[in-house]
């Protein structure tokens, strides 16, 4: 076993030297397993059936079929590393490992060995700035980005003035959860709103004192940066406490099916982020249904089409297809490698006649991707919980953040990486 | 038949008193050493040292340094998470403020920083004893990971929280960031794990072991005979925090390059390193080998037999995995409650009648 093992990395190691792949690799970094798993199984369901649609819709990308190697990380880190060391001999074009940790550890590897990593709207935030984070995209938002939209929709809500108002924000305590503090406390001089700190420690079960705290404090407005179980277990706790729900803000990992069904009716009303559509009233999942579902091909159990989570795994596998096609026009090959992909990712634009020959029209927002911003605009929008008919509805456009503060505390950030890992800056 | 004491005269005490009496043992011993740093390097890839072989190496330190406090000296201690941290957050701190102190030296220093924060939270231990000690160990672990989540400048005000390890070199060759090539690394961590199996082989066998040995067989009778209790719980409480500040560091600066204390560190490394030296067997150099192998190398493989070999689905895999593992752990509990090293024993104790047994 172990010999095999080891004459197969050796061969892969010969391959991914000399690039004779016959199919484009994308490796599916999944949790199906742990305290996560909630959230992860929709994720990983959406993002491998998109790219089995494409294979048998259009017969892969420009002609080359896309291959998904799954590995399971259970949301840990050393797993992650052990599944980014056996999946990128295979010549993998990007990693999405949807953990802001694992994330953390890809950044360094990834970098070194020329892979391009797309951390869509989570890992480490300042890596939107492309100068310093050569192989790393966070596009279309990052946390900072939607810590501003939170704010600038409770903004909306009191005509423009906040001043006084308390805001605490309930975060997983982790890098994930930390991210948006930074950009909260520099809104909250701007705004002159009170923030407070909740701290939730993994996974998040046990929330009774910060529950009792707010309740104790009772503050305006609770923002949320949760993620598997701690989202439910918050959401209930509000419920049981009946905090109006209305102002009860989570961030887009915040709001999907999973997370408020098991509240019943005190859910309703609460509110998320959004940085794409939700719902499955899209033409593509009618080619989905028709080349995935019935065909028996769907990963997982296939009843996820059209949660909110599914939709974004699906919606990242989209943007990963696009930039493939986008590196396939950009250097003339079928066949990319890494490095290409990642041009591809660099040069990437998404635009609505993009997106509505996909079958996705308004499925997000239109951005374009340069060497000096890895990010997008930073572009989202609110969605609501209807406990009644069970759906979620975006109720505003997608507005754009606060990229002043955002930008100033970004370039802050990464150059402060730069000077810690002696990175020049590129782009030049 | 080639495996027995017969035609081996000692002629020296120094002969008598080798770790390795039986011929075949230390040609067995040598022969390892020598593939481990000869051939090793020349094979290793990515996959291997990352995957396998450097956390491994790794886990090895901490069972060492835990089966010193556990094993030998029978101080149960549930806090090597929070003492892996602090390794972890000493060389990260070590290696940004001083960018010119060569990485051998943040690590022992780590180790060192570690054995002091040890060494104050063995002070109970002269109080407590038993179940009540290990819940002090445990009040440590949570402690510790809140210090480092709480005060900020352990991460060096990074807006996450998370640290990450700069680029460190040794003669040249990378050993710590993205770019170190697998072989330095492994060479880098096995140096560290032979040097510190030697000394802890050593120490065990020698005065100070013999006196950690002495309180964990029983504490008074221990005391009657001269050994003094607060200096020998505080020695065991150090050399092991040192062992495992020296495998946190390593963990967090070769093999994982970016740490978040609550995720790596948390109460789950505790128990896992706790697991690694029970299976492996309590008071054995051997059984630290042995657990760390059994913990490290046991999930990845299951993992690629399931899923490599079988295409099972990646989440029934990972669901086998801990029935199996665990399944394991029972069985070896019940049939051999000494560990690994005991059946390592006893096939040894076989294998010297064999083929004529009484």
């Amino acid at each position: 076993m172990r010999i095999t093992k080891l004459a197969a990395a050796a061969v892969a190691v010969t391959m991914a030297a000399a690039p004779v792949m016959a199919d484009l690799v994308f490796p599916s970094l999944s949790y199906r397993t742990g305290p996560y798993a909630a959230n992860g199984i929709p994720f990983a369901d959406g993002y491998e059936d998109y790219f089995t649609l494409v294979n048998a819709r259009d017969g892969g990308i420009g002609g080359v079929p896309a291959r998904v190697v799954k590995c399971e990380t259970g949301y840990n880190t050393e797993k992650g590393v052990e599944c980014y060391e056996s999946t990128k001999g295979e010549g993998a074009l990007v990693y999405q490992p949807l953990s802001t940790g694992i994330t953390y550890q890809l950044i360094p590897k990834a970098t070194a060995d020329g892979i391009p990593v797309h951390s869509m709207g989570y890992g480490r935030t300042s890596a939107a700035n492309g100068k310093v984070f050569s192989n790393i995209f966070n596009y279309p938002a990052n946390y900072w980005n939607g810590a501003s939209l939170a704010v600038n929709h409770i903004l909306d809500e009191n005509g423009g003035d906040i001043k006084g108002k308390k805001i605490a924000l309930l975060y997983h305590n982790s890098a994930y959860g930390k991210e948006p503090i930074r950009t909260l406390e520099e809104l909250a001089k701007k705004h002159g709103y009170d923030l407070s700190l909740l701290a939730v420690d993994h996974p998040g079960q046990e929330q009774k004192s910060q529950w009792l705290q707010i309740r104790r404090e009772k503050p305006d407005y609770v923002l949320m940066w949760g993620w598997g179980v701690m989202n439910q277990v918050a959401i209930q706790e509000a419920a049981n406490i009946r905090f109006p729900m209305d102002n009860f803000i989570g961030v887009w990992w915040s709001g999907s099916e999973v997370d408020v069904v098991p509240a019943g009716e005190g859910a309703n009303g609460y509110k998320a982020l959004a940085m794409h559509a939700v719902g499955d009233d899209f033409p593509v999942f009618d080619d989905l249904r028709k080349y995935v579902v019935d065909a028996g091909t769907a990963a997982g159990a296939g009843d996820q089409l059209g949660t909110v989570l599914y939709n974004r795994g699906m919606y990242a596998a989209m943007l990963a297809v696009e930039a493939a096609k986008t590196a396939q026009a950009l250097h003339g090959v079928a066949e990319i490698n890494p490095a290409q992909m990642r041009d591809g990712m660099e040069a990437l634009e998404m635009t609505e006649a993009k997106m509505a020959a996909l079958g996705m029209p308004g499925f997000g927002p239109e951005f374009t991707v340069t060497c000096e911003n890895h990010g997008g605009p930073g572009l989202g929008a609110v969605q609501q919980w209807n406990a009644t008919d069970k759906t979620w509805s975006l109720i505003s456009d997608y507005g754009p953040s606060d990229m002043e503060v955002i930008g100033k505390l970004i370039m802050e950030d990464s150059s402060a990486f730069a000077a810690e890992n002696n990175i020049s800056e590129s782009c030049n | 038949m080639f495996y027995r004491e017969a035609g081996e005269f000692k002629t020296t005490y120094a002969k008598d008193q080798q770790t390795f009496p039986i011929a075949l043992d230390r040609w067995g011993y040598f022969i390892t050493l020598a593939l481990a740093f000869l051939a090793v390097p020349f094979f290793i890839n990515d996959y291997w040292a990352n995957a396998v072989v450097l956390p491994f190496l790794i886990y090895v330190i901490a069972a060492l340094g835990l089966n010193i406090l556990t094993g030998y000296c029978g101080q149960v201690s549930l806090g090597t998470g929070g003492f892996m941290a602090v390794g972890a957050y000493a060389s990260y701190k070590l290696m940004t403020a001083f960018p010119d102190l060569n990485i051998v030296f943040v690590i022992l220093l780590s180790g060192g920083i570690t054995a002091l924060v040890g060494m104050l939270f063995g002070l109970p231990s002269l109080r407590i004893k038993g179940f009540y000690l290990a819940v002090a160990t445990l009040a440590a672990q949570f402690f510790l990971v809140w210090l480092f989540n709480k005060v900020p400048w352990f991460y060096n005000y990074s807006a996450s929280g998370q640290i990450s390890a700069p680029e460190r070199t040794l003669f040249g060759q990378a050993v710590t960031g993205a770019n170190a090539v697998p072989a330095i690394s492994y060479l880098f961590c096995l140096v560290f794990v032979v040097v510190l199996a030697w000394a802890a082989r050593n120490l065990t066998r020698g005065a100070n072991g013999r006196k950690w040995m002495a309180i964990r067989d029983m504490d008074i009778a221990a005391e009657i005979i001269g050994v003094n209790p607060l200096k020998t719980k505080l020695t065991a409480f150090g050399v092991s925090s040192f062992y495992i500040g020296v495998s946190g560091a390593l963990l967090f600066a070769v093999y994982l390059g970016a740490a978040e204390v609550g995720e790596a560190f948390g109460i789950n490394k505790s128990f896992l390193v706790l697991f690694m030296i029970i299976i492996g067997g309590l008071g054995s150099i051997f059984g630290s080998f042995a657990g760390a192998a059994f913990m490290v190398l046991m999930p990845v493989l299951l993992k690629n037999i399931m899923v490599g070999q079988f295409g099972f689905p990646t989440d029934i895999a990972a669901h086998f995995e801990f029935v199996i593992v665990g399944g394991l752990i029972v069985v070896f509990l019940i049939v051999e409650p000494h560990g690994l090293a005991m059946l390592w024993r006893i096939a040894k104790e076989k294998l010297r009648l064999w083929p004529f047994p009484h």
